[in-house]
């Protein structure tokens, strides 16, 4: 793909948990300025992933380099020059917004001085510029993670690992954090990122990982994984007398999943499709291009995976 | 990979992030950790004081309000040690998941773990210093030598944080320190000679007594409050100091095993 030397490397990774083979023989690569999404269903084995990533956690077997340093000998020395958002807000509930930003900068050996010369740039950043005082919990969740985005950048990382930055969050407050890091990343900064949020991963990722029981799945660009795995047409229908009208419509589509009260048809041409769908009024049909999540629940299934 | 006894100077920030949270609550906090103790020492040193009389220590007859002042400060460095290294610590490790936070800098678990126990040996040692300036103004006793006791009342909290550490890393919640402040703490200030001598147990738990941990702290800290220097110092210096080492090493590979780090 290029010669530019990779931030991040993981070659054939293992990891067992109890009796659970959690990760099987997994390769990742991140090369500078590239957005990499990591997503899975949940218990596919992202969290383990990312806790290997991080040095937390020891493979069984395979390597993984960062910064061209073996993980987890150089774990310290690696984690100086990354910035990490975990999966739960780890915020100083003592502390106000800026003093969260000066304890954490200080874990990293920044002088203080330096830290709060930083802080204004880093608080306008997180759009919590009128907030450098307040505490913690008077903050809302959306800012909590802003928060918790700039108290990561507070090293000037060369890598961003987010691990589900947006879960939880409400829709204003996901487009503006994806609008932060959309800016992050026209700046030339790395990000690994993990999500459950499939429009999240198409808008913020070059590279895309599907990780299922531990393995690689899938891997691509957005667009590539849509046009290598999907139809490109969707039409989704829901309403009064789907499920006995059905079989009339198969004939349609190339392809229907179903999942509750709605059935997608895939096809490439959906227009015969939807001129039969007219004869039904009473169903509502929308008619939309292919998306990720389209190939996610191809690839992994549509029935649910309970937390394990 | 995790020895127990590898700290990097990393450990500092994190000491210096429990330091800043102490300053803003530096007020309530004082007079929650020094209120009771001087209760105590009112109510019984001038109270139970006037029946007892005098009491007996290392052959020598003092007042019972400086045998139980002596004894007291002791203990009270033990409890806020203790407490600060049980719950204060716990609520930083698991429902505030600070520690996971700071372990995404370059600061290893072991650094945090230190960072607490001289956290909590600190926050003790202020403790105790306030107490003990309360005692100077109540005129119990006017040793110069009392400044020893203030290195020895760090060891006392070093020593009981380290033992605390190891209870912390294996809370499943709060309730779980309950048993280890009724069962171990309680009894052993009752044991060690902070109330009564020693002399009134019976020979077996005597015995007992004599390894404990809190003894050791009370046989080097109370013959400061007679202007004395403890006469045979080195056994209880070595009480204090090996059950600080073997805890800490302890807690710590109990706290590595707890964050999948073993």
């Amino acid at each position: 793909m290029s010669t530019q030397t990779p931030l991040l490397e993981a070659t054939a990774v293992c990891k067992q948990l109890g009796s659970q083979q959690v990760v099987q023989s997994l390769d990742l690569e991140i090369l500078p300025g590239q957005c990499l999404g990591l997503i899975g269903p949940n218990g596919a084995g992202k969290t383990t992933t990312i806790r290997m990533l991080l040095g937390l956690s020891k493979p069984d077997s395979g390597s993984i380099s960062v910064f061209g340093l073996k993980q987890p000998l150089f774990s310290r020395q690696i984690r100086a020059q990354l910035g990490v958002v975990g999966q739960f807000d780890t915020l100083d509930p003592d502390f106000n917004c800026e003093e969260n930003l000066l304890a954490y900068g200080r874990y990293f050996g920044i002088p203080a001085k330096t830290i709060i010369e930083r802080t204004p740039s880093l608080l306008e950043f997180a759009a919590l510029g009128h907030k450098a005082k307040a505490r913690i919990d008077a903050l809302s969740g959306g800012m909590k993670r802003r928060l918790s985005l700039a108290r990561a950048l507070v090293n000037g990382p060369r890598l961003l690992v987010l691990d589900e930055p947006t879960t939880g969050l409400d829709p204003q407050a996901r487009h503006l954090m994806w609008e932060r890091l959309n800016r992050l990343r026209k700046e030339g900064t790395s990000i690994l990122l993990t999500t459950h949020f499939m429009d999240e991963a198409e808008r913020l990722c070059d590279q895309i990982v599907v990780i299922d029981h531990g393995r690689k799945i899938a891997q691509g660009s957005p667009r590539a994984l849509i046009s290598e795995h999907v139809e490109p047409h969707v039409v989704e229908v829901f309403g009064p007398g789907l499920m006995d009208a059905l079989p009339q419509f198969t004939e349609y589509s190339d392809r229907l999943e179903q999942s509750g009260e709605t059935v997608c048809f895939y096809g490439q041409e959906p227009h015969r499709l939807l001129q039969a769908l007219e004869a039904m009024p009473a169903l509502r049909v929308l008619h939309r291009p292919a998306n990720l999540e389209d190939v996610f629940l191809k690839l992994t299934g549509r029935q649910i995976r309970e937390a394990s | 990979m995790n020895n127990p006894f590898f700290v990097s100077r990393a450990w500092l920030p994190v000491f210096l992030r429990n330091f800043m949270v102490w300053r803003k609550l530096f007020w309530p906090s004082l007079i929650g950790n020094i209120a009771e103790p001087l209760f105590v020492l009112v109510a019984f040193g001038f109270g139970v004081g006037a029946l007892v009389g005098s009491v007996r220590f290392a052959d020598q007859e003092l007042s019972y309000l400086v045998f139980l002042a002596s004894g007291s400060i002791c203990a009270s460095t033990m409890t806020a040690a203790s407490f600060e290294a049980l719950y204060s610590a716990y609520s930083r490790m698991s429902p505030q998941k600070t520690w996971d936070g700071i372990m995404n800098a370059p600061v290893n678990l072991n650094d945090i773990i230190f960072a607490e126990l001289v956290w909590a040996g600190f926050k003790s040692l202020f403790t105790a210093s306030a107490i003990l300036l309360v005692m100077l103004a109540l005129g119990i006793s006017y040793s110069v030598k009392l400044i020893a006791a203030l290195p020895l009342l760090f060891l006392t909290g070093i020593c009981f944080a380290s033992l605390a550490l190891i209870f912390n890393a294996l809370a499943k919640g709060y309730d779980f320190f309950t048993y280890y402040i009724t069962l171990f703490l309680t009894p052993m200030t009752f044991l060690s000679g902070v109330y009564f001598p020693r002399e009134q147990l019976p020979p077996a738990l005597g015995m007992l007594a004599d390894v404990l941990p809190l003894t050791a702290s009370v046989n080097l800290v109370r013959p400061l409050f007679l202007d004395e220097w403890p006469s045979a110092p080195i056994l209880p210096l070595v009480t204090l100091i090996g059950f600080a080492l073997i805890s800490f090493s302890i807690a710590s590979r109990l706290t590595h095993k707890r964050f999948g780090l073993a």
